[in-house]
């Protein structure tokens, strides 16, 4: 079961916000979604490494070269609600704190 | 009651490379807003990740400088979070199996020597800057965004701020040698955030840690540490309890800010990277790149004092930087006296870089140069004096110091036959200087030697003129 808590939680952590209605709704619907995956469980995976990717392929390393070819600064920011000076505007994000790197 | 300290450091360190981590989009510090990136950096989409390999190369290099075990199985991993500064909403890391563990550096602290462990390093990419406006929005530059970085966690081994400063001095030192990174914290290319606890001396268990940020200098991670240690000692005594808390150092009052409570590792929601294969390390790529190490600080260090006859104090400034280190080695090379070279790159080299606020290498001195002067000096060709004339002219516009002495006329005079009769010309001519000197007054003879170097213009070899002097003095 997964509580109506960890839904506003979960929320919280993707910057989005949630009507108390809504988080009813969304909780039903993860509780229903959590419920089918729990079917998965049933399978035995003892001894069976983890499946990370599909490609079955290893150690793809690119070259130190730099590609300059595709779209320029000015063509990238044409996707962006608002900017200035070649800088992206966002709403004001001073109060929260630097992201850890 | 008394407490004790305990301390671990978090250092990112920005690699040394052309490209970002995950993208070929370039890399260079101080370019207009926005013109390094790509539509991976942008998080577009349907883009795909590829892993520099020499950033891979790079933290390989640092990893087996700090003597740690690389990981010969490993993958990426992501890192769930939201913030303007990184577009696609998570970073690319290692999480699970990082690129090196169990390694180890040696700190020095009032002639105390102390083994610091290092818990783990691993490769990542970093964010873009954010800067904020007065206008109430935020403004987002992704040039940053996908530079290469290694991060280097240390154990919990450190017990005093002056510890964890040595720590930071010796790594900066290490991989600066490696050629990995500049290290420069004033360019952001090496960043520390703290961890610090306090526990009753004799307490099994740690403390509860407040991580400490935005330290700007190695002297605001000593000074933010024993502000930290304070506080928490005086919260603890008044019978209160420390919170898992993110602090910041404000510089202007010393003191350390509350920024926010700490989210936890499972809110980062990790999980490996689905769009990047597995890396399996040969142990030949290692043995490669082991191979490749520059001499380590330590090594040149003794090196210096066994082979050259350095003092242990002035090896070990030569051997701060790099930088330092490779142009004495070069100037040696090129027939510098060693004990000359390190007197003069201690001092005068020194002293016009502190003044000017420069790196060795933005100025025109080159070590060719440096050792041709010394040669001049050491042959008599040129007196100290005029040395620091030419050192000035090289060192500012990379003038080939023997030619520019040539033409300049500023050559020792030291042939005796030349000398002789002007010595003598103003002795004759200074008969109360000759009586004086016989009346012991010794002060007649600086008066001489003054005479001498005015009527040759300050070209006068001092060592053959007090010689010359002396003897027809003692003649009279």
């Amino acid at each position: 079961m997964i509580s109506k808590d960890q839904v506003a939680h979960v929320a919280e952590l993707a910057r989005l916000s949630f009507t108390d209605a809504e988080l009813e709704h969304f909780t039903t619907q993860l509780d229903q979604i959590i419920a089918m995956e729990h079917a998965l469980a049933e399978v035995p995976t003892d001894g069976v490494a983890p499946t990370t990717q599909l490609t079955d392929t290893e150690n793809v390393f690119r070259a130190d070269v730099p590609v300059t070819d595709g779209p320029s600064r000015d063509e990238l920011l044409q996707n962006v609600p608002e900017s200035k000076d070649g800088l992206i505007k966002v709403p004001s994000i001073i109060d929260k704190g630097e992201a850890d790197a | 009651m008394n407490f004790e300290t305990t301390i671990g450091l978090e250092v990112h360190v920005e690699l040394k490379t052309k490209t970002k981590m995950f993208s070929p989009s370039p890399v260079a510090y101080g370019a207009e807003a926005n013109v390094n990136t790509n539509v991976i950096d942008w998080g577009f989409p349907g883009v795909l990740p590829s892993v520099n390999h020499e950033a891979y190369r790079l933290g390989i290099m640092v990893a087996l400088a700090l003597h740690a075990e690389v990981t010969k199985e490993t993958h990426f991993d992501r890192k769930n979070y939201f913030y303007p500064d990184n577009p696609k909403a998570y970073q690319i890391t290692q999480f699970e199996q990082p690129l090196a563990r169990n390694g180890w550096l040696e700190i020095e602290v009032n002639g105390v020597k102390k083994k610091i462990g290092i818990e783990e390093m691993h490769v990542e990419e970093d964010a873009g800057k954010n800067t904020h406006g007065d206008d109430g929005y935020s403004y987002v530059d992704l040039n940053r965004q996908g530079t290469p970085l290694i991060e280097i966690v240390s154990k919990a081994d450190m017990n005093s701020p002056e510890e964890a400063y040595a720590y930071l001095e010796q790594l900066r030192k290490t991989i600066q040698f490696t050629g990995a990174s500049d290290v420069k914290m004033e360019e952001g290319s090496m960043r520390v955030d703290t961890n610090i606890s306090i526990r009753p001396i004799g307490a099994d268990k740690l403390g509860t840690k407040a991580e400490l940020k935005n330290l700007n200098s190695f002297n605001h991670v000593r000074l933010g540490l024993a502000y930290e240690e304070k506080r928490q000692a005086e919260v603890l005594m008044s019978g209160g309890q420390i919170r898992p808390e993110t602090r910041r150092f404000d510089e202007a009052s010393g003191e350390t800010i509350l920024m926010r409570v700490k989210e936890g590792s499972d809110d980062y929601r990790y999980f490996p990277e689905p769009d990047l294969p597995p890396f399996s390390i040969s142990d030949d790529w290692i043995n490669e790149i082991a191979g490749q190490i520059p001499e380590m600080p330590e090594k040149r260090r003794a090196r210096y004092v066994n082979e050259l006859g350095i003092p242990e104090y002035d090896a070990g400034i030569l051997t701060d930087t790099k930088e330092m280190s490779d142009f004495f080695e070069e100037a040696i090379t090129d027939g510098a006296d060693p004990k000359l070279a390190s007197n003069w790159l201690m001092g005068e080299v020194n002293a016009y870089l502190n003044a000017n606020k420069l790196d060795l290498a933005q100025t025109q001195l080159t070590p060719a140069n440096l050792a041709t002067m010394i040669q001049l000096i050491k042959d008599g060709t040129i007196s100290s004096k005029i040395a620091k004339k030419v050192f000035q002219e090289t060192i500012k516009k990379g003038t080939e110091p023997k030619a520019w002495v040539e033409s300049k006329g500023l050559v020792q005079e030291s042939d005796p036959t030349v000398l002789t009769p002007i010595i003598t010309a103003i002795l004759d001519d200074n008969q109360q200087s000759i009586e004086d000197f016989k009346n012991g007054k010794d002060r007649a003879v600086g008066f001489l030697v003054g005479q001498i170097m005015k009527q040759t213009h300050g070209k006068a070899n001092p060592k053959v003129v007090n010689q010359i002097l002396m003897g027809e003095l003692n003649k009279r």
